[in-house]
């Protein structure tokens, strides 16, 4: 077993996570697939942090979760404000920025 | 005080005068800026009598003196100095200029004193009497560039005059026009001669004109030329004569300062001037000479047929200045200045009794509608009468003698010049006739109603005020002439400005008796016309033969016109008749504006209707402007059509950039 | 060992495809749950056991938690009648990006791409990824790092306070702004305010462009002083 491996693990799951972002539309699923590439990230920098011998990896990844909760905070806050004011919870129609 | 400080004080108080009217316009009430302007121009003419003075008590190889205030550029071998240049003749002209323009100042206090604009007037007058004097006073062909286009402003200013007017706006662009075309003609004329001869001041120039050139070497033939051209169209010879007649449209005084005294003399004294150049070019000198003799022969014939009183006068001018041009490119310089002198004089006068009739017939110019004015205006009767002997030259007045001198100088250097010398007197002829047609239909005959009015004591007026051009109806506020007329017989100061240029025109003679009875002025002039090259033979029988034919034509022209126009009424129109085509043809001017217009106006409309509808649009707009922005427009619509709003598309782009970089890498890095 | 990592592994993996493929969020919340847990034991194998725990207690406890909550507010599924669905084509590309990006992670991975992937890893001591270490490397060497992340949380939750507050008094919150049958592209929108639409298709989509040949004055051949005239003026004779 070697680091390899692990790292096999994150790709799938990041481009899981990836593809997932590129296919759902509904906006709570999107920001879980983007959760999905985030954690695959986690998982790479514990290995590599294994890897080496040091822990600096494992506080990056501390940080990254913190980063993650915040985004998730607001993206939900963002999510449950677009339902109160009756907008379709949908990726395609929330379009105004287009042009 | 010295001789040039003198001349610059001549200069300066024209300029101050101008400066104190304009800047304190709102300050003059009543005719304060009139009797300012008149005062500088006075002040002016004192100091040029004390240059004079000054000049006349030099000794005889120092009579030219220059003097320079500062460097105007000094630069790539190009030195222009302000600077004046006092010599006889420019003395002689700052004489003239100043003096008739003092009595003209005078002449307008009192006629255009019911004017709303009056304090403008005075302001451009003084102006003009500036430019004119540094145009004569300038030490370097720079300056007098300078003066020449000060001038043709000046005019554009005063024609213009009556803004509102549209025919008087028209006429102005058009005098401008014609005049930078000239003013293009003397600065390029201008590079011609400093290409040889390095300098520009006119001291040195003349010195070293044999040196620089050799006789009627290509470039200055050319020079000289191009410098005509600039000659012609200030002087209004043909072919740039027609804006002479329409400037007409500026207000009396404008007509008899500047198209007649003063500014139409610029192109005289711009040859007398550089006569050094023109006697070692005489290709160009000729052309000079032959061209005056034409402009003489068809403003006359013109004369005969038009009926706008002060477009006869015009043309008369344009006629008189074709005489001076003729003779000055024959190096006939002492008679050609002496007919300056006497036309300045007695043309001045007969466009101040001009202005006289026509206030008196309530702004009407047309001499069909004028008729008898000899009781109800006397004092305006004499001086035209006065300025018509002298204008045809009848004997003992002082055209007889200035156009006679002119004449027998030209002739006298014999050859190809006899044909000039009968052109002059086939000219004097046509000027005979159509002076008098002028004064007789005017004077003589059954008064018409206005003059009746007059007999009674008051000024007809019109009902509502027209342009007499075109017959539009007229306010009478800024722009247009105000509601009163102005008559001499009125007005004290017009009365004064007007008896002082009649003397003037019949005594003026005595400065130049034929046979060297008096010389005065030939003797003044000679130190600047000392280098002449051409030489004039004392002919006293030549002389003698002058006078005789001058005078039979004088009195002889006189008689048949009395005959034609007083004593057989309907003799001019069997004549007509009789003549038709001929009639046509003086009466279109010679069609000059017409071919002007087929070749010059209509070619240059079509280009820039060319240049609008086609190049503009298709090249300027089309592929420059156009096609730059469509190009970007094109550019931004292909980066836009990224933009689609939706998150999942931008998603997609983000991880098929990351697969590309990665892509990247790994093919570098195996 | 191995055993663990792949049994681990295949759990992970499944909860992330349940997360991509499940119709009703809900669920992909619960499968992102398995997937979080699956991941935390992964990190036990890597001997990192703090950030084991907070992977637990964190995200599957609290985060996931806070989706839970919102899911069940919101709702979810696809609604019917969607104004654009993206086809067949564009999902298949979706998914070739995703796969693509894939098999250039695994070449780099196994291939020569990295070579400083070394198999053993190193040697490391009995306190290696405990809460100790960690404590002290956070609050000596990453001491500014653990601080702006301190930060980032406070920024967050202002802006949490901020989205869900409400305005003012007590007014009706949901505010339709939408009409009702959701077609929000098409809703009208006031005249030069500066939305996208306008800056994309012109001033002339919310109100009439300004006609050109109105505006275009030719340089007037008439006099520029025209009155007319008085009937009873005739001019003089």
């Amino acid at each position: 077993m070697n680091v390899n491996w692990f790292l096999i693990v994150s790709a799938l799951i990041f481009c899981l996570g990836a593809v997932g972002v590129l296919v759902r539309r509904n906006p709570l699923v999107v920001l879980l697939c983007l959760e999905l590439m985030l954690n695959a990230g986690n998982l790479a920098l514990i290995g590599f942090s294994r890897m080496w011998g040091g822990t600096d990896g494992q506080i990056f990844a501390i940080v990254v979760m913190v980063v993650a909760a915040c985004e998730v905070t607001i993206g939900l806050g963002i999510v449950v404000a677009l339902f109160r004011r009756r907008l379709p919870i949908d990726v395609d129609e929330l379009r105004e920025l287009q042009g | 005080m010295s001789l040039t400080t003198s001349a610059w004080l001549v200069l300066a108080l024209p300029l101050a005068g101008m400066l104190v009217i304009a800047l304190g316009a709102r300050l003059w009430r009543g005719a304060v800026a009139g009797w300012l302007g008149t005062l500088a121009i006075a002040l002016a003419f004192v100091f040029a009598v004390i240059t004079f003075v000054k000049l006349q008590a030099r000794p005889e190889d120092a009579k030219v003196a220059t003097s320079s205030l500062w460097d105007l550029a000094n630069v790539a071998g190009v030195h222009i100095r302000l600077g004046i240049y006092v010599d006889p003749l420019s003395v002689l002209m700052i004489l003239v200029v100043s003096g008739v323009s003092a009595l003209i100042h005078l002449y307008s206090v009192g006629y255009m004193r019911s004017d709303a604009g009056y304090t403008r007037f005075f302001a451009y007058l003084n102006f003009f009497v500036f430019s004119m004097l540094l145009l004569v006073l300038a030490g370097n062909l720079v300056l007098l560039i300078v003066g020449w286009a000060f001038v043709g402003a000046a005019s554009y200013m005063l024609i213009s005059y009556w803004y509102r007017r549209t025919t008087a706006t028209k006429a102005g662009i058009k005098a401008f026009v014609i005049n930078v075309v000239g003013d293009v003609g003397l600065v390029l004329g201008t590079f011609f001669i400093f290409k040889h001869a390095h300098v520009l001041d006119y001291g040195p120039l003349f010195k070293s004109v044999h040196v620089a050139f050799s006789k009627n070497e290509s470039d200055l033939v050319i020079g000289m030329l191009l410098i005509l051209v600039g000659a012609f169209a200030k002087s209004a010879q043909i072919p740039f004569h027609t804006w002479l007649p329409d400037a007409m449209e500026g207000p009396t005084p404008v007509s008899s300062l500047i198209h007649a005294a003063t500014m139409v003399t610029a192109g005289v004294y711009l040859i007398g001037r550089l006569h050094p150049l023109f006697e070692w070019a005489p290709t160009a000198a000729d052309v000079g000479a032959i061209v005056g003799a034409l402009t003489l022969l068809v403003a006359g014939t013109i004369g005969l047929a038009v009926t706008d009183l002060k477009r006869v006068i015009a043309y008369s001018t344009m006629s008189q200045i074709g005489y001076m041009i003729m003779g000055v490119s024959s190096a006939a310089y002492v008679g050609a200045f002496f007919h300056l002198t006497t036309h300045a004089f007695f043309k001045a006068l007969l466009f101040m009794a001009a202005g006289s009739i026509i206030a008196a017939m309530g702004n009407e110019q047309s001499l069909d509608k004028m008729r008898g004015f000899k009781r109800a205006m006397p004092f305006t009767f004499w001086c035209f009468i006065i300025g018509g002997l002298a204008l045809s030259a009848f004997p003992l007045m002082s055209g007889f003698f200035s156009k006679d001198d002119l004449l027998y100088l030209i002739a006298d250097r014999g050859g190809w010049y006899w044909a000039l010398y009968v052109a002059g007197y086939v000219g004097s002829l046509f000027t005979v006739i159509y002076t008098w047609r002028l004064i007789f239909r005017a004077f003589w005959g059954e008064p018409v109603e206005q003059a009746l009015e007059l007999e009674h004591g008051h000024l007809w007026h019109a009902p509502h005020p027209f342009n007499p051009a075109n017959g539009e109806l007229e306010d009478t506020e800024v722009g247009f002439p105000g509601p009163d007329h102005h008559i001499a017989e009125q007005s004290w100061q017009m009365k004064a400005a007007m008896s002082v240029l009649a003397l003037l025109s019949i005594v003026a003679g005595v400065l130049e008796l034929p046979f060297n009875i008096t010389d005065a002025l030939g003797k003044f002039l000679e130190p600047t016309f000392a280098d002449s090259i051409v030489l004039h033979p004392e002919n006293n029988s030549l002389e003698a033969v002058g006078l005789v034919l001058s005078s039979i034509i004088a009195i002889g022209g006189i008689w048949a016109a009395h005959v034609i126009w007083v004593q057989r009424p309907g003799t001019s129109a069997r004549i007509l008749e009789r003549t038709r085509p001929l009639y046509e043809l003086f009466v279109n001017k010679w069609y000059f504006d017409e071919l002007i217009e087929l070749v010059v106006v209509r070619p240059f409309a079509w280009f820039g209707r060319w240049g609008r509808d086609t190049f503009e649009r298709i090249f300027v707009d089309g592929a420059l402007v156009g096609g730059t922005s469509g190009i970007v427009r094109a550019g931004s619509a292909a980066v836009r059509a990224l933009q689609t709003g939706l998150l999942r598309s931008y998603a997609g782009l983000v991880v098929a950039g990351l697969a590309a970089v990665v892509l990247y890498f790994l093919i570098r890095a195996a | 060992m191995a055993f663990f990592f792949f049994l681990f592994a295949i759990i992970a993996l499944a909860g992330a495809v349940g997360v991509v493929v499940l119709r009703n969020p809900f669920y992909c919340v619960l499968a992102l749950v398995v997937h979080l847990i699956a991941l935390a034991l992964l990190f036990l194998l890597l001997e990192a056991q703090f950030v084991a725990a907070a992977q637990i207690v964190v995200y599957a406890g609290a985060v996931m938690v806070l989706y839970v909550f919102v899911v069940a507010y919101v709702g979810g599924g696809d609604k019917p009648r969607p104004l654009w669905r993206a086809s067949a084509k564009q999902r298949a590309l979706a998914v070739g990006f995703g796969v693509a990006l894939f098999i250039e992670l695994a070449i780099a991975l196994l291939g020569t791409g990295l070579q400083a992937l070394s198999t053993h890893g190193a040697h490391v001591g009995l306190d290696y990824g405990s809460p100790g270490t960690i404590g002290a490397q956070l609050l000596t060497t990453y001491l500014f790092p653990f601080e702006v992340a301190s930060f980032l949380l406070l920024a967050a939750a202002v802006g949490a306070v901020a989205l869900a507050g409400r305005r003012g008094g007590l007014e009706d919150d949901d505010l339709p702004v939408a009409p009702e049958h959701g077609d929000f592209v098409a809703a009208p929108r006031s005249a030069a305010t500066g939305t996208m639409a306008e800056g994309v298709a012109g001033y002339g989509i919310t109100t009439p462009m300004p006609d050109p040949q109105q505006d275009d004055r030719e340089l007037r051949e008439t006099e520029p002083f025209e009155r007319p005239l008085p009937e009873t003026v005739e001019p003089p004779a």
